[in-house]
């Protein structure tokens, strides 16, 4: 027989009974709530009068809706100046009371996006299941756990549950070989792979990520690539265990301590995929190929290197694509053939759960340091993705490298990345993001995506539009 | 939980691949705290020329004369004909609530993305793969022929065309037996209760520290 990949070993270690018609009731370790994916389902829990079945497998926080500017959140939710927005997150605070979970309020420090802040506190731990009513769940199988999103009833079965009826999904190895060029980041590898096997390309499947390049990843390069899992059609992105994860979650607040410590470490080392495990799908990559990259168009398969030019729809591989190529560049207002780095821009947004941790903005603030923003750049934004990663970042000084070039230093949450609060786009403008999707109206109502690495969107800011961060010297 | 048994309903093709629940309902709506009255803002972006806001009166709104459902000829239709991997993007249950609250009970499409399916079972909306040839000849068909219906028959997994053609569907055997009763998935789960609870105990046994 041959071996079991980390996805199957999860699986069956979360199995608790097989029903019929090939569904299986998995039990979940772990559900963060939020305030945009949870109301209607504690009103169908109270509807149905029934409380959570494990009130502490659970944790809250909000980060969809809020706003990120000090002089708002310095009042915690009744700043909050949008009322609709306010509701949703008072919501949040009441449900959580009421239920007995546990939250990061808007004015915790610990507060943050959620899937920032699950491994920053170690409560993501290796070997777990976890969901969450939010698809760039998938981050936190950076750390071999199994994580994925789940709409809003399946949020109010897990909170009932403790489970979920799953299908088990089939294995896929993307396998990224060698190592990366300078200048080459976690964020380029995953936008590469998902520019091959396209956005549908890991439907159906669970995608372990492996090869030398993942290995040599740290936790936050590894988290940025298992978040756009979903972008390749895949729930659930994952990493296999190794010394770096152990060492990333040591002491963490949430992590076990002492004994249980010692305990779970030897659990988590057999995290891995066995060496003779047999995936359904395998797809190579060389990671000397990879070059930086910039999305073009409205699907973040829509993706080109830094130094190609807009591609003309006649070239897409096929006739459906060419069309969908056709209106992708219509919503862009771009022209075939254009070269990217003549792409003017207009904004700039350095956050979201993909690239929102300290070593993003590290890598953002070496772009800037000593520079000016372009002046026709309306705004750049910097977001960090927790209070945490806020405060370790103004402890090296980065706020104040990113406020002399002329960025806007904000408060923690997902802002631009889908512009449910006050940050977005104006019709037509160009943002070069860091953020994960590129969809039309995203990050704004006729707003333009382009998605990028942190160090790319910061040399953008500088110049105005792209340049190929391997030509940019550090100041 | 809703049902779905059989529905006789008019057509709408919307031809764009890679529909994505930022398309299928804008963020500014994600604000509601209920499920319900989400159908005015379906494909809100393409749909309207202005910019929707949560709790707005659509009614006096510009309507974009190039979106396909504000064509009269689609007006009250409840099966929408797709394209590959219709849903992909977020897990926002919204995208089903507002296709349900229009009036939508059934989408075709050659693939669909894979939350976004769980969600629409949720909620009682059937969705129909069927592979893209077939689709293609639909959207050929439905676009010369104003008023086309399909009937769709979940239990026979039919669809029967004008012409009175039938096009068999496959379903799963789970997601069929739930639509068409409509059954409480949670009130399902819990009859493994004691699964659950003994489970739990050995799995707290290997790993104590998730339950510390
Ligand atoms: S940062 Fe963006 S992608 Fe991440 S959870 Fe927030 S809205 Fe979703």
């Amino acid at each position: 027989m041959s071996g079991k990949t980390l996805y199957d070993k999860l699986w069956e270690s979360h199995l608790v009974t097989d029903l019929d018609n090939g569904t299986s009731l998995i039990y979940i370790d772990l559900h963060f709530l939020h305030e945009v994916t949870s109301p209607q389902a504690f009103e169908g829990l109270r509807l149905a009068g029934r409380r959570p079945w494990r009130a502490s497998a659970n944790m809250a926080t909000p980060d969809h809706n809020v706003p990120t500017t000090t002089s708002e959140r310095s009042r915690g939710v009744e700043g909050i100046l949008d009322p609709v927005s306010r509701i949703q997150v008072k919501f949040l605070d009441d449900n959580c009371k009421d239920f007995g979970i546990e939250e990061f309020a808007i004015d915790d420090h610990r507060h943050g996006i959620v899937h920032v802040i699950g491994p920053e506190q170690g409560r993501t731990l290796p070997g777990m299941t976890i969901v969450c009513g939010d698809s760039h769940t998938s981050t936190h199988g950076a750390l071999g756990a199994l994580a994925h999103g789940i709409g809003t009833s399946e949020v109010e079965h897990v909170l009932a549950t403790q489970c979920l009826v799953q299908r088990k999904a089939r294995n896929m190895l993307v396998k990224v070989n060698g190592s990366l060029r300078p200048g080459v980041t976690a964020k380029d590898v995953i936008l590469a792979i998902i520019g091959k096997i396209g956005t549908a390309g890991g439907t159906g499947y669970t995608i372990e990520f492996g090869g030398e390049v993942i290995k040599s990843l740290s936790i936050e390069g590894r988290m940025t690539v298992c978040n756009m899992a979903i972008e390749a059609g895949a729930r659930a992105g994952l990493v296999a265990v190794d010394d770096k994860t152990i060492s990333y979650l040591a002491g963490r607040p949430f992590a076990p301590k002492g004994a249980q410590w010692e305990q779970a470490v030897s659990y988590w080392q057999t995290l891995t995929s066995d060496a003779d495990a047999i995936f359904d799908a395998v797809v190579e990559l060389e990671g000397a190929d990879i070059v930086p990259q910039v999305s073009w168009g409205t699907s973040p398969e829509m993706v080109a290197p830094v130094t190609g030019a807009v591609p003309d729809p006649q070239s897409a591989p096929s006739e459906a694509k060419r069309g969908n190529y056709q209106q992708a560049l219509k919503y862009m207002g771009l022209a075939a053939g254009t070269p990217i780095q003549s792409i003017k821009l207009d904004r700039v947004f350095i956050g979201s759960c993909t690239n929102s941790r300290i070593e993003d903005l590290r890598a953002a603030a070496a772009v800037v340091k000593g520079r000016r923003v372009a002046g026709s750049i309306k705004q750049a934004l910097v977001v960090p993705g927790s209070g945490l990663v806020k405060a370790q970042a103004e402890s090296e000084g980065l706020d104040k490298i990113f406020r002399e070039a002329g960025l806007e230093w904000r408060e923690p949450g997902c802002s631009m990345c889908l512009a449910m609060n006050a940050d977005q786009l104006e019709p037509g403008e160009h943002c070069a993001s860091t953020s994960n999707r590129n969809f039309e109206g995203r990050q704004g109502f006729g707003g333009r995506t382009h998605l990028v690495s942190p160090a790319m969107a910061a040399a953008a800011a500088v110049f105005g539009h792209f340049v190929d961060i391997r030509d940019v010297q550090m100041l | 939980m809703k049902k779905f048994t059989t529905e006789d309903g008019l057509v709408m093709p919307l031809d764009r691949a890679n529909v994505d629940t930022d398309y299928i309902i804008p963020k500014q709506f994600l604000k509601s705290i209920k499920r319900t009255g989400f159908g005015k803002n379906l494909f809100d972006e393409a749909r309207y020329l202005d910019k929707g806001l949560p709790d707005q009166d659509c009614s006096g709104r510009p309507l974009n004369p190039d979106f396909v459902g504000n064509q009269p000829r689609y007006r009250g239709a409840s099966i929408l004909l797709a394209r590959e991997n219709f849903g992909c993007g977020s897990s926002r249950e919204h995208a089903p609530w507002a296709l349900d609250d229009y009036g939508f009970r059934c989408v075709i499409a050659p693939s669909f993305a894979d939350i976004f399916f769980n969600n629409c079972v949720k909620n009682g909306i059937l969705l129909i793969v069927l592979d893209e040839k077939t689709v293609d000849s639909l959207f050929r068909e439905v676009s010369a022929l104003p008023g086309y219906r399909l009937q769709i028959d979940l239990a026979a997994q039919t669809l029967v065309k004008p012409d009175g053609s039938v096009l068999r569907f496959d379903v799963e055997a789970s997601r069929k037996h739930i639509l068409l009763n409509g059954l409480d998935d949670i009130g399902l789960t819990l009859q493994h209760a004691e699964a659950i609870r003994d489970f739990e105990r050995a799995h707290q046994s290997r790993a104590p520290w998730l339950f510390a």
